[in-house]
């Protein structure tokens, strides 16, 4: 009894202004019950998440396959991914996944909020339906346009019938075409998702910031480059962020428009599809696709890190 | 939303012109393979200019594509996993919350910073790791497999830990006066407080799970297992030379959850404000 008062002292020095610090009498059930409420949620997140990560750290420096352990090689995996032209094309379409995206993520979304914000049942309905590819499958999306961007497809239909184009558009079998087309989807599907981010940031927004600028004259595009944009700075590097790392996930809309084989000889490959390509099946190389794997952690890791840097620099000089 | 909103004074038309082609790029897709689900065989899929009325309509593609994939038996699948994601995020990831955030004890700082780092490690990163030790318990081709890595997510923990923490103290100080043990006041007075973050996070792990692609298609083999994703990627192969049928398939999906989110859209959007983030 003497030790748990001494940890909660403890406890309440270290953590200073945390609310229950207040009230000691609460603890007074058995040391264990905490344990219980958080059990479950300790022991799936240990097993299948941090476990994982420490077992991908160790397989990653070791030569094992789906059904062999495998013995330590050092770095040789990371030595053969540098060599590896499969993995330098995953990483730069993963790569330009992020530098073509997420300038459109940061940017439409926001246009987009600033003429759905307001009242009234039509623009509901505009903001409403602009949110649903969010929640839709990236396999399902991906099915509709792969439809549509067919050689035969609608939008090739509408192509030669304006007589734009002679010969039908290769979107789906072209390597650039087919990349850019992915991109398309993935922008198509996301946008509504930063909307409503940026939706809640707007509300933030001094209104009378846009009174005084009417009274200096200023017009629509002035008010949204010199009172919106600086008012959502922060909110626009957060989705910044988000948006960079979920682009360089990306996985179902290239699978499926792909129709999961990476592109004509693997050539609109992305890291996450090379992971479950060289990790999974009966040729596995677990060892391999965790090398993989861990440089795609280091790359986001580093995402992270620099977004974080320029927003604390942008935030510190302005 | 404040009352005072940016105003567009001159712009009006400008604006909603704008909001009419956006909704045309998001909608028209759509619309377009509903209309070619419903096109029969008298139908010409390249006319030119383009149709979009079926001049020989029928449900003849739907019921070839029951007929011939059992999308009935994946969207079976798809709700059992879903179930099990929703209930175990929900039950459990409200305890841990709860203990996270009202609860003192010691490591309380230690199993927080546990959760954050389990919530910056990226599914890639894990996935192969993760498919080895489904793999060894045996649970590999089994819905349960499929469930499991994702039946806590660190970040309901953590969003029901800041839902916690909201809880004004003189609540539990009321309750603890009346001689309230810890379940009387997790169930009886925390727990209402937080329904709607609550509501949240079931919304968005069945989202989540109903969508997820990458590791249902890694963990399972037997067709008869498929969850709705991985089936319905098996469409076009099934179906390369009938982009009817494929329509037809996406449509049977697209019903669910489209229908699913117009009953619940306000959590959606409240969800959002809240900083729930995408899985």
């Amino acid at each position: 009894m003497s030790g748990t008062v001494t940890a909660s002292r403890r406890g309440m020095r270290r953590e200073g202004r945390t609310r229950p610090a207040r009230h000691p009498h609460w603890t007074r059930g058995s040391w264990y019950v905490p344990w219980l409420f958080l059990g479950v949620a300790l022991a799936v997140v240990s097993t299948f998440v941090l476990f994982p990560f420490f077992n991908t750290l160790l397989l990653s420096f070791t030569d094992a396959t789906l059904l062999r352990g495998g013995q330590f090689v050092g770095v040789d995996n990371f030595r053969e991914l540098w060599g590896d032209a499969r993995f330098r094309t995953a990483l730069l379409n993963s790569t330009l996944y992020v530098v073509c995206v997420v300038p459109v993520m940061v940017v439409l979304p926001l246009v987009l909020a600033a003429l759905v914000a307001g009242k009234g049942r039509l623009l509901g309905f505009f903001r409403t339906s602009y949110y649903l590819p969010v929640i839709m499958s990236p396999v399902i999306v991906g099915l509709v346009w792969t439809n549509l961007l067919d050689r035969r497809g609608l939008v090739n239909s509408v192509l030669g019938w304006v007589s734009a184009v002679g010969e039908p558009v290769p979107f789906l079998t072209d390597r650039w075409l087919l990349l850019f087309s992915a991109m398309f989807v993935t922008i198509w599907m996301g946008m509504g998702y930063y909307m409503v981010i940026y939706l809640a940031a707007l509300a933030n927004i001094d209104p009378t910031l846009y009174d005084s600028a009417d009274v200096d004259g200023a017009g629509t595009v002035r008010k949204f480059l010199h009172v919106t944009m600086p008012g959502v700075r922060n909110t626009m590097g957060l989705i910044g962020l988000f948006s960079s790392i979920a682009a360089f996930r990306v996985f179902g809309e290239v699978y499926v428009l792909t129709d999961g084989t990476g592109g004509t000889g693997g050539d609109n490959l992305t890291m996450t599809m090379l992971i479950q390509r060289e990790g999974t099946g009966l040729q596995a190389r677990t060892g391999y696709a965790g090398a993989i794997s861990l440089v795609m952690f280091a790359i986001m890791a580093v995402l992270l890190v620099l977004q974080l840097v320029a927003q604390n620099r942008q935030r510190r000089n302005g | 939303m404040s009352r005072r909103r940016p105003r567009f004074p001159t712009g009006s038309v400008a604006r909603y012109t704008v909001l009419v082609l956006m909704f045309v790029l998001l909608a028209g897709p759509l619309l377009w393979q509903l209309s070619l689900s419903l096109k029969g065989p008298g139908d010409d899929l390249y006319a030119q200019p383009p149709r979009l009325v079926p001049d020989d309509p029928t449900f003849g593609n739907y019921t070839g594509v029951l007929d011939r994939v059992p999308v009935l038996r994946f969207v079976m699948n798809s709700g059992l996993v879903a179930l099990l994601v929703v209930g175990g995020n929900v039950l459990f990831a409200t305890a841990a919350g709860f203990a996270l955030a009202r609860l003192r004890f010691r490591f309380r700082g230690l199993v927080t910073a546990l959760f954050v780092a389990a919530l910056l490690v990226p599914v890639e990163a894990v996935i192969i790791a993760q498919f080895l030790l489904v793999r060894s318990a045996g649970l590999t081709d089994s819905l349960l497999g499929v469930a499991l890595p994702t039946f806590v997510a660190p970040l309901n923990v953590l969003l029901m830990r800041n839902a916690f923490a909201g809880i004004p103290d003189e609540l539990e100080e009321a309750a603890v006066l009346d001689g309230a043990g810890v379940w009387q006041r997790f169930l009886r007075v925390c727990v209402p407080q937080v329904k709607g973050v609550m509501a949240v996070v079931a919304i968005f792990a069945f989202v989540g799970s109903w969508n997820d692609f990458l590791w249902p298609l890694i963990v399972l083999s037997d067709e008869q297992n498929y969850t709705l994703t991985v089936g319905l990627n098996m469409l076009k192969g099934t179906f390369y030379d009938d982009p009817r049928l494929i329509a037809a398939g996406t449509i049977v999906a697209l019903v669910p959850i489209i229908v699913f989110f117009a009953a619940l859209q306000r959590f959606f959007m409240r969800g959002l404000e809240q900083g729930g983030i995408k899985g």
